[in-house]
């Protein structure tokens, strides 16, 4: 298990970055933060919020610098948006005045792939994500649930290596949000990229990952690192009446209910 | 039981269609009480005039207007045939509006995308918006002529800068997740203009076109009043010089009409272009 012998597909080391507040302070938000993520695997992070985590999705996908310290992806530093990285937003973030066909669309036409050939595409991932028969909808025209399908699929269609995640199931109802969770973690066994979910549901975090990250509450810092060893193919809806799931869900819930209530006594 | 299952759908549609009828008689009512509303105004205008409390040389008289109407389009105007006038007068503020409209939509989004641009130029456009426009009217007639350049110009100042604030501002307001995700999905600077800013800004762009055909409309006419040789103003300050009222409101009423058609292409464009946003309109 030698540095050298395990490339990583994401890197955070010592990374620090702050704001400079209206009133002239500086806020950090990340300090000292170390993570890594190997190709394939699929890591979520869970902590109070307000703590850092977008940050931290922003640094890897080049939308924003770090101040202090390094960011890579496959062992080369991040100099800005890599179009190996794949991102799906909390919000919606689908194009409101482009049909379902268009939204998927969208990545391979940016990237220069022929119309024909991105339309061929799309219409697979359409089909993929369940959604055919509605490529000539427009987003109001659908529900939450299925407008996070649009965004998954218009996300995958690139073909990402490494995929992040900021909280992309949180505004759905319970039902859907299992349903959409199943869909992801089958998307995922065929993509086989590296993921990095935020969330802070504490539940959703075991049953999707391989390792979850504890953050502490701001400045954030990776408090501990837990690997869930829970076999897959996992079944989203019983999982969580599994003993073994049980036990890890207790053993994380006491580190981040520390963190949680350092978050409140700051505040 | 079985009763109710059967009696409780009927209920419902009774129910819808009382709503319906309703609906339908609020609507008639409106249309009737809108047209009272005008019947009395007119009327009352005219058997006003006609009991001697208005006078007609100065405020004119409904069916005097009529009959300059009806003697216009048969025998022409002073200055010539009354569809020329109006065909010079849409030119110019058509041209001037197309011009205006896009030199702002231009210079909006150019500004709204650039940082430094916006933070140089800013200042002075704050300035040149402060001033009077129609006062470079003037100017314009001395530069440009008497001809339809220098009312086109007028129009154009005057649409210009509600064009462009708009489509600044629009610029401005586009969703900073939707801007993220393009980036991300790999958009280059110029693919994020053309696939999500514009998009958004459509909206602020479309609606200010509605207020500045007006506008191009006004430094049209006002170019004319200041000195021209065809067109409605010239029509307008002809009638004004011969002391005649009627005249005046005539060729009001149909700059009105050309005002009222180009708002509903305007319209009609508009819900082209914006087929994508929820219907939040009913009706009217």
């Amino acid at each position: 298990m030698s540095a050298i012998a395990s490339p990583s597909a994401v890197a955070l080391k010592n990374v620090a970055r702050r704001f400079v507040t209206p009133s002239g302070d500086v806020l950090s938000a990340l300090e000292d933060f170390d993570l890594t993520i190997a190709p394939g695997e699929f890591m979520a992070v869970v902590g109070p919020t307000g703590c850092g985590k977008s940050t931290t999705l922003g640094l890897i996908a080049g939308l924003a610098r770090p101040q202090g310290g390094e960011v890579t992806l496959f062992d080369a530093p991040v100099t800005g948006v890599d179009r190996r990285v794949g991102f799906v937003f909390q919000q919606d973030a689908v194009f409101p005045w482009r049909d379902v066909l268009g939204n998927v669309m969208a990545g391979p036409l940016f990237r220069g792939v022929p119309k024909d050939k991105a339309e061929t595409e799309a219409r697979d991932w359409i089909t993929r994500v369940g959604l055919k028969g509605f490529e000539h909808h427009h987003p109001h025209q659908l529900s939450g649930g299925m407008r996070k399908r649009v965004a998954l699929a218009q996300t995958f269609i690139n073909n990402p290596q490494v995929l992040l995640m900021d909280e992309p199931f949180s505004a759905l109802d319970v039902q859907t949000r299992e349903l959409m969770q199943e869909e992801l973690l089958q998307l995922w066994a065929q993509a086989k990229s590296a993921v990095l979910f935020v969330t802070h549901d504490l539940d959703e975090a075991i049953l999707l990952a391989d390792r979850v990250a504890v953050l502490t509450t701001r400045p954030a810092r990776v408090k501990s690192v837990h690997t869930i060893d829970l076999p897959r193919p996992r079944d989203v809806a019983t999982l969580r009446y599994d003993e073994r799931f049980i036990a890890i869900a207790r053993k994380i819930s006491d580190d981040l209910r520390e963190e949680v209530l350092r978050a409140r006594a700051g505040h | 039981m079985t009763e109710t299952t059967v009696s409780a759908p009927l209920a419902a549609d009774g129910r819808i269609e009382t709503a319906v009828q309703r609906m339908r008689r609020h609507q008639r009512l409106v249309l009737a009480l809108r047209l009272a509303v005008l019947v009395v105004l007119i009327g009352g205008w005219e058997f006003g005039v006609r009991l001697g409390a208005i006078d007609p040389f100065f405020f004119g008289q409904p069916s005097g207007i009529v009959t300059k109407l009806i003697d216009w389009t048969e025998n022409g105007t002073s200055i010539g045939p009354l569809w020329m006038q109006i065909w010079v007068t849409i030119y110019e503020a058509g041209a001037g509006f197309l011009i205006g409209s896009a030199m702002g939509i231009l210079c909006g989004i150019a500004l709204g995308r650039n940082q430094l641009l916006s933070d140089v130029f800013s200042i002075y456009i704050k300035v040149a918006n402060s001033i009077p426009r129609v006062v470079l009217g003037s100017i314009f007639i001395v530069a440009l002529g008497l001809g339809a350049a220098s009312k086109i110009a007028l129009a154009v100042v005057m649409v210009f800068f509600v064009v462009f604030a708009n489509a600044f501002q629009g610029v401005r307001e586009a969703d900073k997740n939707l801007i993220a995700n393009a980036r991300i999905l790999g958009a280059s600077n110029w693919q994020m203009t053309r696939a999500v800013v514009l998009p958004s800004a459509l909206s602020w762009i479309l609606a200010s076109l509605h207020v500045s055909f007006g506008f191009a409309l006004v430094g049209a006419i006002v170019g004319e009043f200041l000195g021209a040789r065809e067109g409605m103003g010239l029509l307008i300050a002809t009638a004004q010089g011969s002391f005649d009222s009627n005249g005046v409101f005539a060729a009001m009423i149909v700059i009105a009409i050309v005002a009222l058609l180009a708002e509903w292409i305007l319209t009609v464009i508009e819900n082209r272009l914006l087929t994508w946003r929820p219907d939040t309109t009913v009706n009217e």
